[in-house]
């Protein structure tokens, strides 16, 4: 089990930041991810493992300024 | 040139809060609605040192938001801001980069601040800054908006941290294009990261970094 901003989320072997986003159908382009605090920079969506019991922030960028 | 009493100037500050105002350098990145809101607060409060980075100019479509003026339409930006915040205060260092802040030039800019406020337009811009701050300088504050857009509906505003970063917003209210921010919204989200930026540069007790 993970938590993703703060909701309870089934987690599963192989689970990569990118699977988890697909899988929360987060669809957003621009957005901010931490796993246990450290961010994970965009290229590394991928290859970037969520560990199982991590704590798992996603927040979504919008344009305005 | 008009000459003010220093003493008098901060005669209505806190003075047990203004010297960690005035020791303090703060980068804005972007000078538009969000930055030029955020400077001029900043600069009110005391803030000793700004460096301010935006390559745009003033274009008459700002004015329904930024804090520039009809006689300032098509000059830079922060050359614009810097006139208007010397109208307000001569003790506010102000550093003023006319360039597009990217990942390669983030520390050559704003290495020297002690907390950078994201005041871009563009998501991919706030992206870019975000991630670029927080691998270079993972324990300097940064403080970013995100959801500004429409009217009304104030108790939506938060700010929401994660660690060193502070977003500022809604986080939910997307812009439709060819559409603008509306100035209260704008102002009021550039103030709440002002006044976060003026609560970090105070002493915490019992927080460590």
């Amino acid at each position: 089990m993970i938590k993703v901003n703060e909701n309870n989320v089934e987690w599963e072997v192989g689970m990569t930041v990118r699977s988890l986003l697909i899988k929360m159908k987060y669809s957003f382009p621009m957005l901010v991810v931490k796993i246990n605090g450290d961010l994970v920079k965009k290229a590394d969506y991928d290859t970037t493992p969520i560990p199982d019991e991590a704590s798992v922030m996603v927040i979504h960028l919008i344009s305005g300024g | 040139m008009i000459v003010t009493d220093t003493l008098l100037f901060f005669a209505a500050h806190d003075p047990e809060l203004l010297p960690f105002w005035r020791n303090a350098t703060i980068g804005i990145a972007g000078a538009g609605g969000l930055g030029s809101n955020i400077a001029i607060s900043l600069c009110r409060a005391g803030i000793g040192k700004l460096i301010i980075a935006d390559f745009d100019t003033v274009s008459l479509t700002n004015l329904n938001r930024q804090q520039f003026y009809l006689d300032q339409v098509d000059l830079l930006k922060v050359d614009a801001l810097r006139a208007n915040l010397l109208r307000i205060s001569p003790y506010t260092e102000i550093r003023t980069i006319p360039r597009r802040v990217s990942a390669d030039n983030l520390a050559q800019i704003f290495g020297s601040v002690d907390i950078l406020i994201e005041a871009f337009d563009a998501a991919e811009q706030k992206q870019m800054l975000i991630e670029s701050w927080q691998v270079l300088y993972p324990h300097k504050p940064i403080i970013a908006a995100s959801g500004i857009a429409g009217v009304g509906d104030n108790d939506s505003l938060k700010t929401i941290r994660l660690g060193n970063l502070y977003l500022c917003g809604d986080g939910s209210s997307e812009l439709l294009p060819g559409i603008s921010p509306v100035a209260p919204r704008v102002a009021i989200v550039a103030n709440m990261q002002a006044n976060l930026c003026l609560e970090l540069l105070l002493p915490r007790p019992g927080e460590k970094d």
